[in-house]
């Protein structure tokens, strides 16, 4: 599995992730409002030129986004026959931007600063007594576990396999949540152990001295 | 100094450590004992990852109960599976994670983050996937992770257990290198043997605390 950050040099890496997720969130939601074919091929181009300056790897990304390019065909065709060609073309472009786009940003970035972003982003949810630091734990817990837990199940297929087991969903899930939850008892308490202190928040209406 | 007085901890029904006492003065501890002999319950009031049910523990006249924080900045910890204490998916955000916590200032980090790496020899491995790592590479990151905050007190449980004989030569050989006083749980009589004081469990109770030589035979008397 190709993992998430890319580490580089480039300009693109080096451009705040701030920066970076405002524009992936401004772009996106621009692509929505401004028509045209020809606009959104010159955004395509642009965003592949950054893909080069950033020094990714093209055919490992590509091979990670095949489901995803293999579904425009028929999103395509469906426009094809129902709307007209034009508009096939123009919704497949607006994807393939967006795709890209997300992917540049992801490859680019590191998520311990992404998460930082975040965080500072969710400071106004603090009145609603929702903490920030601990909605961007639990992502990057989420992001670091995926992989742990890919690996988790590969395991848990091969031993019942191994011992004549058909597929089963549920032999295979029960151990994987076990697995799950222990391993995030084991990691939380690793974070105690060094120093992990999200802080203490409360809602405007509980104010102040109320835990 | 670390003193532990008094201290029983049960879980639910079962009574997991019975009045322990011990004072924690020489600079190389081992711990041994059985499968389920309280080890790692032990281990983990050293840094108030627990508080005893009774009695007390304090690291430099700190009580567990009275500031967990505190405590927590002077003992750092190392577990025995790397792969459920690396917190980031990238080896030097991981590094940094600690660093970050105790409000060190932002310009620091990456200071620190560099000279720990380089002295660990992983700096090759900065900006790789935590989880791409080795077992033995995983391991010393998190002993990395633990050192770079220069605790006072460094408590170790069963840290090679699941690595090869040559990572665990390797880690053994970082743990050797600890300028802190380390305790160190461990099943492998020739990490003890080097050490100045082994304490043995058995079903919560401390049956001997002694030289290794001394310890472990008691040890051995009492499995069999
Ligand atoms: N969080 C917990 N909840 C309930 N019981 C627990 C918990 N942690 C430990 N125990 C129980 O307490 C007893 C002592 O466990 P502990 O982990 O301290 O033993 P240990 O000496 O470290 O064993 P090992 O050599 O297997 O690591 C065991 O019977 C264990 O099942
Ligand atoms: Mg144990």
């Amino acid at each position: 599995m190709l993992s998430l950050y890319v580490p580089g040099h480039s300009p693109v890496h080096r451009l705040p992730a701030g920066v970076k997720l405002l524009v992936l969130a401004a772009g996106s939601a621009a692509l929505f409002v401004v028509p045209g074919v020809a606009v959104h091929a010159g955004e395509l181009l642009a965003i592949l030129v950054l893909f080069h300056v950033a020094g990714l790897p093209w055919r490992e990304v590509l091979d990670q986004l095949r489901p995803a390019l293999i579904l425009l065909v028929p999103i395509f065709l469906f426009h094809v026959f129902a709307t007209d060609w034009v508009l096939g073309l123009e919704t497949v472009l607006r994807i393939l931007v967006l795709l890209f786009l997300a992917v540049i940003v992801t490859l680019t970035t590191r998520l311990s600063d992404m998460i930082e972003v975040l965080e500072k982003a969710m400071r106004p949810l603090r009145l609603a007594g929702i903490n920030p630091s601990k909605v961007g734990m639990m992502l990057s817990m989420v992001i670091r576990l995926i992989p742990l837990m890919m690996r988790e199940a590969g395991e848990i297929l091969e031993a019942q396999r191994a011992r004549g087991l058909d597929r089963n969903a549920i032999a295979l899930l029960v151990p994987l949540l076990i697995k799950a939850l222990k391993m995030a008892d084991d990691l939380s308490d690793a974070m105690d152990a060094r120093g992990y202190d999200p802080g203490a928040v409360t809602p405007f209406w509980r104010g102040k001295g109320t835990p | 100094m670390i003193e532990v007085c008094g201290v029983s901890h049960r879980f639910g029904e079962r009574q997991v450590l019975k009045d322990v006492n011990l004072a924690l003065t020489e600079r190389r501890i081992g711990v041994v004992g059985a499968n389920g002999s309280g080890k790692s319950t032990f281990a983990r009031l050293l840094n108030g990852l627990l508080i005893p049910d009774e009695g007390r523990v304090r690291v430099d006249g700190i009580d567990s109960r009275d500031d967990v924080k505190a405590l927590r900045r002077r003992v750092g910890f190392v577990f025995q599976n790397p792969d459920n204490q690396i917190v980031f998916p990238v080896v030097e955000e991981d590094i940094a994670f600690g660093l970050k916590n105790a409000k060190f200032p932002r310009e620091e980090i990456p200071r620190r983050v560099d000279a720990v790496l380089e002295r660990y020899r992983l700096g090759h491995l900065r900006e790789q996937a935590t989880h791409l790592l080795s077992g033995g590479e995983k391991q010393m990151l998190a002993l990395a992770a633990v050192l770079v905050m220069e605790p006072r007190y460094v408590v170790l449980d069963e840290p090679m257990t699941l690595l090869d004989l040559r990572n665990r030569r390797l880690v053994q050989e970082v743990i050797r290198g600890i300028e802190q006083p380390i305790v160190l749980v461990t099943h492998e009589f020739d990490h003890l043997e080097e050490l100045d004081r082994v304490i043995v469990f058995d079903e919560g109770r401390v049956i001997a605390d002694d030289t290794p030589g001394a310890a472990i035979r008691r040890y051995v008397e009492a499995m069999a």
